[in-house]
């Protein structure tokens, strides 16, 4: 089977151009190309006629790497429930469809050039408090710590996150509250992650806000994650900032009494 | 000039123990003193970024991706190998060496290899304790499973993700020092050539892929983990990105080049579809553990797979090699689907694949079982193949993977350039002519976390107190020019083929005549035309855009520039080598039964070249390999 298609894609110089939608009517699509090997179709032809291919992040092209993502018909990633951009094939859609592309629509992603934006908001928040100390070389044998199988699903639950951003940019107010919740609870569900936990927790928090909108439960973050990451890591994200926060209020009032006293 | 492999003296078990101790120190507030350039983050570059930072060091880190948590090691699917002996199976240090040697087919280095399965315990310790969510049994200890060419169990998992969470580990640690300071990151960044002064590494050349400018990079020491060069096929496992350009400009700025024709054909990959493939999908060799492989026994035989009676199936892999089954090496693997496709035994429309089969297991083990251990891979099948694999046999075709080859390293994993120093797959390390199942991640982060920390120490010693090489002097105003001159040639050619065309037939010279199986006459032919197409490349490629911003044709067009240089080496290579070995098969040698068949009196050395300049003939530098701990044998899994 292949498809006959129109592509409206969003094209912008840079950072500080305006932009727009060009439209192209790519043939002959074959059904079990990728999504980007579509592109990569068009993007040979507008070579062949001397214009600039279209710009889109991608490497891996099998849904790990994170690196993808465009906007689909309003949809970040598109129709297909759990899937990335490079992992939606042609087959869902239709010949003589109409096809929007756009770039992740968010303030805290600057456009670079046509689809591809900057996501390192996402590594600002992993370097304000998304790791473990664990210098090279002290750890103890991997069996001394115990880790109920539970306790270890569910914390590599939330490490699938790929850091793609389509949460972002599912989300009305542009929150970046899943992937800041997810790679929480994978530390803070783990026993080497208990050191740190309340001072990770604020300190990723805090990051996130400087970035990103707030949450106000739209839940499309979780529909439009290729990952499903569940919604229900925001709530315990929620739990610890607040446990931190009176944590936090506990040992000043604590000092403030003993001084007082 | 003689390579120096610098194994230290000793008995084996005590080489790597006696060296750590003889090897010169840094001492803490001396480390600050020293700059350290790190290109590529996946395992090997960002375990090493992390150590070195927090060590103390001053390190500048380079990815192309816009996040180092982008680089490909993430795609790993299904683990990582360690001498833990935890299942009380009879595993030890010694066995996981001798596993590695004997999967390499004798052509890896014995010190090296030892050295990489004793850190292989430590590595796992170290991953757990910066929150590696690995597989664990219900009392909570850690789980294994099993994988080719072993006959034990020694791989730790995160189901099918544990590349993806080996690297966040690492990424982790990684943004842990840029945010304290001792690490600065270059994302989106490519490096574009190696400066040398006197034959020593002293910085880099990187292009800003945003901005299009072209910087200059100083440093004590230059490392290189930017992976392997799998890409040369155009189609293969690696990702888009992957590239040879970082090891290929050091290549020829005098780092030697050894064993690049040692490519490894990974034997479950999700079989070619069409025209416009872009890359192929591997499907975990973990897969083997549980399906069996089989084709129809009439190759004329049309009926779905599910009709197809036992009686009329060949699991040939269980009938040629019984004690090993369905869990050869990869090479041996994907060598006997070849055979079945070739003769005509091929499934799916185009005949181009073969079955692996889960209905025993989900029988055996409830398909639950099958979905805890295996389900994103499922799932990714049936989304990019369309059909179900609970319920219909998966397709599979072998797929070229990793490169064993790649720069020439000494046992304290410098080239013969001094302070430069190349990990993981970017260097020809410690696979040999094979690499097992489940040990890339073990000697990325064996490389970045254990070695490199502790051997370039050894290097930097020399120079405490001299700073760090001027970013005016000659070598780094000629490097940067030809940089530029290279960059203006591709934007000004305004030929009429596009890039990707022009790698897409690279791809076809290299996978017919040095993909699974290679001769002479073949070899021959694929050197002159991939020179000819070189040559076309250079008049009639079309790059669009300009250098001042984000050009991705570009950064392809100096990338495949490469891939046609490197393509003919490995062709040469191959042609040099008289012998099949490991992922080099050549069809003049091989068993009575279609085995490739070694020649151990000439041919055990790695081979490293040295470039002589454009259009010259590579030089070949012989590294003996010494075996005293192994018995050379003709490899068997029968």
């Amino acid at each position: 089977m292949s498809l006959n298609l129109l592509l409206k894609v969003w094209r912008q110089n840079g950072p500080n151009d305006e932009g727009r939608f060009e439209t192209y009517s790519p043939n002959d699509i074959d059904e079990d190309m990728s999504f980007l090997e579509m592109l990569d179709v068009v993007n040979e032809d507008l070579i062949a006629q001397n214009k600039e291919p279209i710009a889109f992040d991608h490497d891996c092209r099998e849904g790990i790497c994170g690196s993808c993502g465009v906007v689909i018909n309003g949809v970040p990633h598109g129709p297909k429930k759990m899937t990335t951009t490079c992992q939606l094939h042609m087959r869902n859609f239709k010949s003589g469809d109409t096809i929007t592309v756009e770039p992740w629509r968010s303030t805290s992603f600057p456009v670079i050039k046509d689809l591809v934006v900057d996501r390192s908001a996402f590594d600002a928040i992993i370097q304000a408090g998304g790791h473990i100390a664990a210098p090279t070389g002290a750890a103890r044998d991997g069996n001394e710590i115990l880790i109920p199988k539970p306790v270890a699903d569910q914390a590599f639950e939330a490490a699938a996150c790929i850091g793609c951003g389509a949460c972002v940019a599912a989300c009305p107010n542009g929150a970046g509250q899943l992937f800041t919740a997810a790679k929480l609870a994978h530390l803070n569900l783990l026993p080497q992650g208990q050191p740190e936990r309340w001072s990770r927790t604020v300190a990723m928090v805090d990051t996130m806000e400087e970035y990103f909108g707030s949450c106000t439960n739209y839940a499309e973050c979780e529909a439009a994650c290729p990952k499903g990451i569940s919604i229900d890591f925001i709530a315990k994200m929620n739990r610890d900032y607040l446990k931190a926060k009176f944590r936090d209020r506990r040992s000043t009032t604590k000092i403030d009494t003993s001084e007082a006293g | 000039m003689t390579l120096n492999s610098n194994i230290p003296e000793g008995p084996l078990e005590e080489k790597w123990t006696s060296h750590k101790f003889n090897t010169k120190l840094v001492a803490p507030q001396n480390r600050r003193k020293f700059e350290v350039i790190i290109v590529g983050t996946g395992l090997a570059g960002g375990s090493a970024a992390a150590t070195l930072g927090e060590m103390g060091y001053n390190v500048k880190v380079f990815c192309f991706q816009d996040s180092p948590r982008r680089a490909h090691s993430i795609a790993a699917q299904g683990g990582i190998n360690a001498a833990k002996n935890y299942k009380n199976d009879g595993d030890s240090v010694h066995r996981l060496f001798y596993d590695t040697i004997k999967g390499g087919d004798y052509r890896a280095r014995e010190a090296n290899v030892h050295r990489l399965a004793e850190i292989s315990v430590q590595i796992i310790d170290q991953c757990v304790s910066q929150g590696v969510p690995f597989a664990r049994e219900y009392g909570g200890l850690l789980d294994n499973r099993s994988f080719g060419g072993a006959q034990v169990s020694r791989t730790f998992y995160a189901r099918g993700q544990t590349g993806q969470q080996l690297l966040l580990g690492a990424y982790q640690a990684l943004e842990r020092q840029i945010d304290a300071g001792s690490v600065k990151m270059y994302a989106r960044h490519e490096m574009l050539d190696l400066v040398t002064e006197n034959g020593r590494a002293v910085g880099i050349i990187t292009q800003d892929l945003v901005s299009g400018q072209i910087e200059r990079h100083s440093a004590h020491a230059v490392v290189l983990a930017t992976g392997g060069y799998g890409n040369v096929f155009f189609l293969s496992t690696n990702a888009m990105g992957c590239n040879v350009t970082a090891t290929w400009r050091a290549y020829k700025k005098g780092a030697y080049f050894a064993n690049p024709c040692y490519t490894q054909i990974h034997p479950t990959c999700i079989p070619v579809s069409g025209d416009y493939q872009s890359k192929l999908t591997l499907m975990s060799e973990s897969l083997r553990n549980d399906g069996r492989i089989w084709v129809p026994k009439d190759k004329n035989d049309k009926r779905a797979p599910d009709q197809i009676p036992e009686a009329d199936r060949d699991y040939y892999l269980e009938r040629i090699y019984p004690s090993f089954a369905n869990l050869v090496p990869r090479d041996v693997a994907s060598r006997a689907a070849k055979r079945m496709v070739d003769d005509g035994y091929g499934v799916g429309s185009l005949k181009n694949g073969v079955y692996l089969d889960f209905k025993t297991a989900i029988d055996r083990l409830g398909r639950n079982v099958i979905e805890q251990r295996y389900g994103n891979l499922f799932d990714m099948y049936a989304n990019i193949a369309g059909e179900d694999p609970y319920t219909q046999p998966m397709r599979i075709y072998p797929a070229v993977h990793y490169t064993m080859g790649g720069l020439w390293v000494d046992y304290n994993l410098m080239s013969n350039l001094p302070g430069l120093f190349v990990l993981g797959e970017a260097n020809f390390s410690d696979h040999g002519a094979n690499r097992l199942g489940a040990s890339a991640l073990m000697q990325g982060l064996a490389d970045g976390y254990f070695v490199l920390p502790t051997t370039i120490a050894g290097e930097l010693a020399n120079h405490l107190n001299q700073p760090a090489p001027s970013t005016d002097s000659a070598a780094f105003v000629e490097a940067e020019a030809g940089v530029r001159e290279q960059i203006n040639r591709l934007l000004t050619t305004r030929g009429t083929r596009s890039v990707d065309s022009f790698h897409k037939e690279l791809g076809h010279l290299c996978w017919d005549y040095c993909g699974m199986a290679r001769n002479k006459a073949g070899l021959e032919t694929a050197i002159k035309e991939i020179d000819t197409l070189r040559q076309e490349f250079w008049s009639d490629v079309r790059v669009l855009g300009n250098g001042e911003s984000l050009n991705q044709s570009l950064e392809k067009a100096g990338r495949v520039a490469d891939f046609l240089e490197l393509g003919q080496l490995m062709c040469q290579d191959a042609l040099h080598r008289e012998e099949s070995c490991g992922g080099h098969f050549r069809e003049e040698h091989q068993t009575p039964d279609g085995e490739a068949q070694r020649d151990d009196e000439n041919f055990a050395y790695a081979a490293a070249w040295e470039y002589n300049g454009a259009g010259k003939a590579a030089t070949l530098h012989k590294e003996e390999l010494v075996f005293e701990n192994v018995h050379l044998a003709q490899r068997s899994y029968k």
